[in-house]
């Protein structure tokens, strides 16, 4: 069966919130929309966003390091969501694992927010109905779009590659490899939901250089030739 | 958490309303059994079963006020295998219909029996009505509990003592009205109503001191480790995406200050079992079960039941760090000291 999910690299994330922009630009205007916003230009802005970027200092300064989380709905295969919602307005996917909402079912009583561990549902105070994110499903399905645009909004939009989209139910596909290879991790598996979406935690990628590698090990006379910039100009100095 | 102040009204006052309808079928069965004595069945069962339908009436009413879409609210009763919500949306117009139609059969007079069990117990439609009815008041009772009981992420809720707390307050408030009712209508049940209300809120403060007790000390499942699945001990947010507060920090966070918290905690710990027993005690000792006495112990515990949702049965009163998942991203901060109400 499959379960499409996103994979989110923490390692690569700058933090730019492209995926913010361009999710919110993408869902306002299409299948889930509008994503209204409250006082957009003045004191105390708001809105719905199904996907928002936060930040955290880990460590204790001078030695931190910032990390960037991009959170959104994680479309767990054991949805808490679904199962407490009184209309059936909540509903996983059959085909594809996608955790979406029937906007013309909700009741909006918001409870299936209370039931999200991970805060990813917000209600809309324009239409007032639960949204949350669709993994941009009229993307994904829709089939007159080039196969390499059939990829969420926020997926397209990272300028780093941050984020990966795909079937994790597939053991070649891109995401299970790089949850496979590179430690990719649920959030809070403490409790049984079993979110589709990984992360790929902060890693430190180091050269590793010996003294003997700088010369070759393999000259007889160990004797290396002068640099080129112990010559003087070369050609690469006077050329622009 | 910040529950809409309908949803207070509702779970307060439909409590009340099975309460006073438990009362009444308490006092018809005591006095099948010759304990009590016979009510008159328009003034006092009839009465009393149109009072209690217009606690349940109004607190239906309230609830359609937390809804965005009041008018699709007939959809929840849709998912009644899995979303205990959908249960109560069936169970209460059940009770309020049988309590409705328990009260007409009275006021009607159709209190004839319709058979005798061993010779004895003289059985008639009021009587089968009212079992019918007190098993729906208690299906209510737990499936709004289970309702808050039933979310095993917000720990403070996902206990027994939410179901238990939720019966014996709606019990507790449910006779006190009935002493109250009784007061009014000069009848002679008011010592009974009362005793029994009395138990009950003994019985609820101890099963709510036991709440307090377990929230105090518990140790939530899910830390900001978790949440991020970073592992590290040291981890500040930053940034929470945001400027000015979204869905989750109006939800979830009271914004009330500690201070505030404080203050309803006592207030609520003396209105509700403080009060309404040395008011009764009050009453007892002035022989005089008047109706200003009797309101006065109905009313703390309606406004204590009240306040008791807002800021605990269901949840700490205690600050609590809202150890709650990403929820903690949303607003850690701004503020770490926000507690659930």
């Amino acid at each position: 069966m499959t379960q499409l999910a996103l994979v989110i690299d923490l390692n690569v994330c700058v933090g730019c919130h492209a995926c913010v922009t361009s999710c919110k630009e993408w869902n306002t205007s299409g299948w889930a929309g509008p994503l209204t916003d409250h006082r957009p230009y003045d004191k105390d802005p708001t809105g719905t966003f199904f996907n928002r970027v936060q930040t955290f200092e880990v460590g204790e300064f001078p030695k931190t390091e910032t990390v960037h989380f991009p959170k959104s709905c994680l479309h767990c295969e054991e949805p808490p969501c679904v199962p407490v919602c009184p209309t059936g307005a909540s509903y996983k996917r059959e085909d594809n694992g996608v955790v979406l909402v029937d906007y013309d079912k909700c009741i909006g009583c918001k409870y299936c927010s209370w039931a999200c561990p991970y805060g990813m549902r917000e209600i809309d105070e324009h239409q007032k109905v639960m949204k949350k994110c669709t993994l941009c499903i009229d993307r994904i399905t829709n089939e007159t779009l080039p196969e390499a645009e059939r990829k969420p909004a926020c997926v397209l939009a990272c300028p780093t590659s941050a984020r990966l989209f795909g079937d994790v139910h597939d053991p070649d596909s891109e995401v299970s490899m790089a949850i496979r290879e590179q430690g990719g991790y649920q959030l809070m598996p403490e409790w049984g939901t079993k979110p589709a979406n990984h992360y790929l935690p902060r890693r430190k990628t180091r050269i590793q250089i010996f003294e003997d590698e700088l010369e070759r090990a393999n000259n007889p006379l160990r004797k290396e030739a002068p640099l080129p910039a112990a010559e003087g100009e070369t050609l690469d100095d006077v050329s622009f | 958490m910040h529950p809409a102040f309908s949803v207070i009204f509702l779970t307060t006052l439909i409590g009340v309303g099975q309460g006073l309808f438990l009362a009444l079928i308490t006092g018809q069965v005591y006095s099948l059994a010759n304990l009590l004595q016979p009510q008159d069945s328009v003034s006092f069962y009839a009465m009393g079963s149109a009072l209690s339908l217009v606690f349940l009436v109004v607190g239906l009413f309230a609830s359609f006020f937390h809804l965005g879409h009041p008018e699709r609210a007939w959809r929840s009763a849709a998912k009644w295998r899995t979303s205990w919500l959908s249960r109560e949306v069936i169970v209460l117009p059940v009770f309020m219909f049988l309590v409705a139609v328990y009260g007409a059969v009275h006021y009607f007079g159709l209190t004839k029996p319709l058979f005798v069990v061993q010779g004895v117990i003289e059985v008639d439609a009021t009587l089968i009505l009212g079992v019918l009815g007190a098993i729906a008041a208690f299906a209510l009772y737990v499936c709004t509990a289970m309702i808050y009981a039933s979310i095993k992420f917000i720990e403070e809720w996902h206990s027994p003592l939410t179901l238990i707390n939720f019966t014996l307050f709606g019990l507790a408030s449910g006779f006190m009205l009935a002493a109250a009712f009784s007061a009014w209508n000069g009848v002679d049940l008011v010592g009974f109503f009362g005793a029994w209300a009395v138990i009950f809120t003994f019985a609820a403060g101890v099963s709510r001191g036991l709440s307090l007790r377990r929230n105090r000390r518990l140790v939530h499942k899910s830390t900001l480790q978790t949440a991020i699945g970073i592992r590290h001990n040291q981890i500040e947010q930053k940034a929470q995406g945001f400027m000015g507060g979204s869905f989750n920090t109006r939800e979830f966070f009271h914004g009330a200050s500690i201070k505030t918290v404080r203050m309803v905690y006592w207030f609520f710990l003396i209105v509700v079992f403080v009060l309404p027993v040395l008011l009764l005690g009050a009453s007892h000792w002035l022989v005089s079960p008047y109706l200003p006495v009797g309101l006065c112990r109905t009313v703390p515990g309606v406004a204590g039941r009240a306040l008791v949702f807002l800021c605990g049965s269901e949840t700490s009163a205690e600050p609590v760090l809202p150890v709650h998942g990403l929820r903690i991203c949303c607003t850690a901060c701004t503020n770490n000291s926000f507690i659930f109400l």
